[in-house]
């Protein structure tokens, strides 16, 4: 039991780490234009991307770094990606909010609000002729919640019993607005009703917790049930972008929140069931270690060829 | 009533700030909304205030492209004079329908009966780094549309001036600015002048040896490299036309009239782009030109997010130079 969870603080660690790293390196240069870290809301891709099966498909957002990680794709290419290195993972065409890794199972993040819904449910489609069992993954924020795109994608796979998961990572603010003040019914998972599908709404900062309810989910679509929805409770512990000034917090709300993020709660428990300080502590460490690692080498890759940039726009 | 004429030194984006506290002053039936534009004040700031002075009338939406500019052509219909936001012009396109299937339609259809008096404003362009769905340039997708008004200020004045005009203008205006220039050098700008009539260009460097008409945050490359050519002994003269529609044909074969070369640049990619139709109205004037005109623009292409990559690919002030000079050259 303590195994498992000594496994998701590492892949939450390597999140935390990378993303730490990011921020460092986007104040020191070698990363420029905006970047959207996930920083608190580790415990989302660590517990789903644990019960996914490499045939799965997964979108991600803007916000997507930890997915990429959680899902197998490793930091280096990552870090070159951010930087703009040949060696990155798109070779610097897609950039922090653009990263795709299809060979992974990481089927890109995506820049346009709401984008991934629509295109997750093609993905399950396909699944249904090419004799794959695939489930397909979209993930969004609270915010997208609003767009048109997710409302189709979620009718069009709940009428079609498409075995899609929508994971709602809500984090209660849409950039600087608070999503309170954007919708009337601030349940979100009560709206998988209205498409005939179950909607949870359930604890983001919990790895267990995720991957509790997207195995079950899975199953339900593997074996014809169609889609979810899980809203996933959490918070972003550093702003929209970097360098977001983030006004809208409320006296203290960091605070508050920085008690119940996930690393901070999952290393206190492991505590509470005797687990030794220095076990718990190597963990970071070593997630450390490795993003130091990757970043070095990504910074020693060479830039991306402006002679290619015009490569790969036709088959 | 617009506030007393007076100067003052505004950046690119301060202008568009007073200009929307100078409308919101004198015109009771605006509204400004969009994604994060009321209590922050919008991601770069270019709202801001707006709400603390007006109140209601300025207020955020929640992130429903579709639903901001449908609600726009609505209340336009009844008497409002919406102002809207869309973050990124990339944006637009999860809602082109409320835009070119609706807003455009309305006074034609009703037979001058409906308007639809609102104003879109959004920006656009490469900025370092930016991915290839906050990159591009999609004026020529509005500009094909019949029924749209279409404007791309690049200085403070014209940023206050033509948003002034647009919000004015009874038809449905989309106001294209650039998130490169909203923090950009202070000017003096005139503010609480006269509404300017829509339309019109303007001669950014007058020369004699070619024209070359440009829009958008790129004329400042184009100005670079004028001052380049200059240097070289080529005089050309530098036609920036903000209006793309309603677009100022005659100052355009006016000019070419004059240096008989022609050269286009605009950032957005060239294939389809208003270049293409600048270029086609000039021919079709008959105007005799020494050399074949041309047209500068970025390639054909998406856009990458490295920084080495997308300078390969958005014309500078190097190739523009480059070009011009072996158009001249010829
Ligand atoms: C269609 C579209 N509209 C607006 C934006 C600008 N934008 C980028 S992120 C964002 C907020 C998204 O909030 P949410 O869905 O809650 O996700 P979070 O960023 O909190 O993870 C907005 C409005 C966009 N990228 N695409
Ligand atoms: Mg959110």
């Amino acid at each position: 039991m303590s195994e498992r969870r000594l496994a998701d603080l590492l892949t939450m660690w390597r999140i935390r780490a990378f993303e730490e790293k990011v921020r460092d390196l986007r104040a020191e240069g070698p990363i420029v234009g905006s970047v959207h870290l996930c920083v608190g809301q580790e415990a989302i891709p660590a517990g789903a991307c644990d019960v996914l099966e490499p045939q799965d498909a997964l979108f991600a957002t803007y916000r997507g770094h930890g997915w990429a990680l959680a899902r197998g794709v490793p930091a280096e290419p990552l870090f070159a990606e951010l930087m703009g290195r040949a060696t990155g993972v798109n070779g610097g065409r897609g950039g922090s909010a653009y990263f795709t890794a299809a060979e992974y199972g990481f089927h890109g993040e995506n820049s346009i609000v709401g984008a991934g819904a629509p295109i997750a449910c093609g993905a399950a489609l396909a699944g249904r002729f090419d004799g794959s069992n695939r489930a397909a993954v979209t993930v969004f924020g609270d915010g997208a919640m609003n767009q048109g795109a997710v409302h189709e994608a979620m009718n069009f796979a709940a009428a079609f019993a498409l075995p899609v998961l929508f994971i709602c990572e809500n984090n209660r603010y849409s950039e600087l607005t608070p999503i309170r003040d954007m919708v009337r019914a601030p349940r979100l998972a009560d709206r998988a009703a209205a498409y005939g599908m179950p909607g949870h709404r359930i604890d983001g900062n919990d790895a267990e917790a995720v991957r509790f309810h997207v195995r079950d989910a899975l199953e339900v679509a593997r074996e014809g049930g169609g889609p979810t929805l899980l809203e996933c409770m959490t918070e972003r512990l550093v702003g929209h972008y970097i360098g977001d000034a983030e006004t809208y917090r409320q006296p203290g709300e960091l605070d508050r929140i920085g008690r119940r993020e996930p690393i901070v709660r999952l290393r206190e428990g492991l505590l509470a069931d005797g687990v030794p300080a220095s076990a718990v502590d190597a963990v970071e460490g070593a997630a450390r270690a490795e993003m130091e690692r990757a970043a070095t080498s990504a910074l020693a890759a060479p830039p991306a060829d402006p002679a290619t940039a015009r490569e790969h726009l036709y088959a | 009533m617009p506030d007393l004429v007076e100067a003052r030194e505004l950046s690119y984006g301060e202008a568009v700030n007073a200009a929307l506290h100078r409308l919101m002053a004198e015109l009771p039936e605006t509204l400004v909304y969009g994604e994060d534009v009321g209590v922050p004040g919008g991601v770069f700031g270019v709202t801001r205030g707006l709400r603390k002075r007006h109140g209601d009338r300025v207020f955020d939406t929640p992130i429903s492209e579709s639903a901001i500019l449908g609600s726009a052509v609505g209340a336009a219909m009844m008497g409002r004079r919406p102002i809207v936001e869309i973050m990124w012009a990339d944006f637009s396109l999860v809602a082109l329908d409320q835009i070119v299937n609706q807003a455009a339609n309305v006074r034609y259809v009703s037979g001058g009966r409906l308007s639809a008096p609102m104003t879109i404003r959004t920006q656009q362009g490469n900025a370092p780094g930016a991915c290839a769905q906050h990159s591009q340039c999609l004026e020529a997708l509005f500009l094909h549309v019949p029924g749209l008004r279409v404007v791309m200020p690049s200085t403070p004045q014209d940023a206050y001036d033509l948003l002034v005009t647009a919000v004015h203008c009874d038809d449905p205006v989309l106001v294209v600015e650039n998130r490169t220039l909203y923090s950009g050098p202070k000017e003096r700008v005139r503010v609480g002048g006269p509404v300017l009539p829509l339309g019109g260009a303007r001669i950014r460097r007058a020369g004699w040896d070619v024209t070359i008409v440009t829009w958008g945050a790129i004329t400042q490359r184009v100005l670079e490299a004028a001052e380049a050519l200059a240097r070289e002994g080529i005089e050309a003269e530098v036609l920036e036309t903000p209006w793309l529609n309603p677009f100022d044909t005659e100052a355009v074969v006016e000019s070419a009239r004059r240096t008989r070369r022609l050269v286009v640049v605009h950032e957005a990619n060239v294939t389809g782009g208003f270049g293409a139709e600048v270029v086609a109205r000039v021919a079709g004037a008959g105007v005799p030109l020494l050399a074949p005109p041309v047209r500068i623009g970025t390639p054909d292409v998406r856009m990458p997010a490295a920084q080495v990559l997308a300078r390969a690919l958005v014309p500078d002030s190097a190739r523009i130079t480059a070009e011009v000079r072996a158009l001249v050259r010829h």
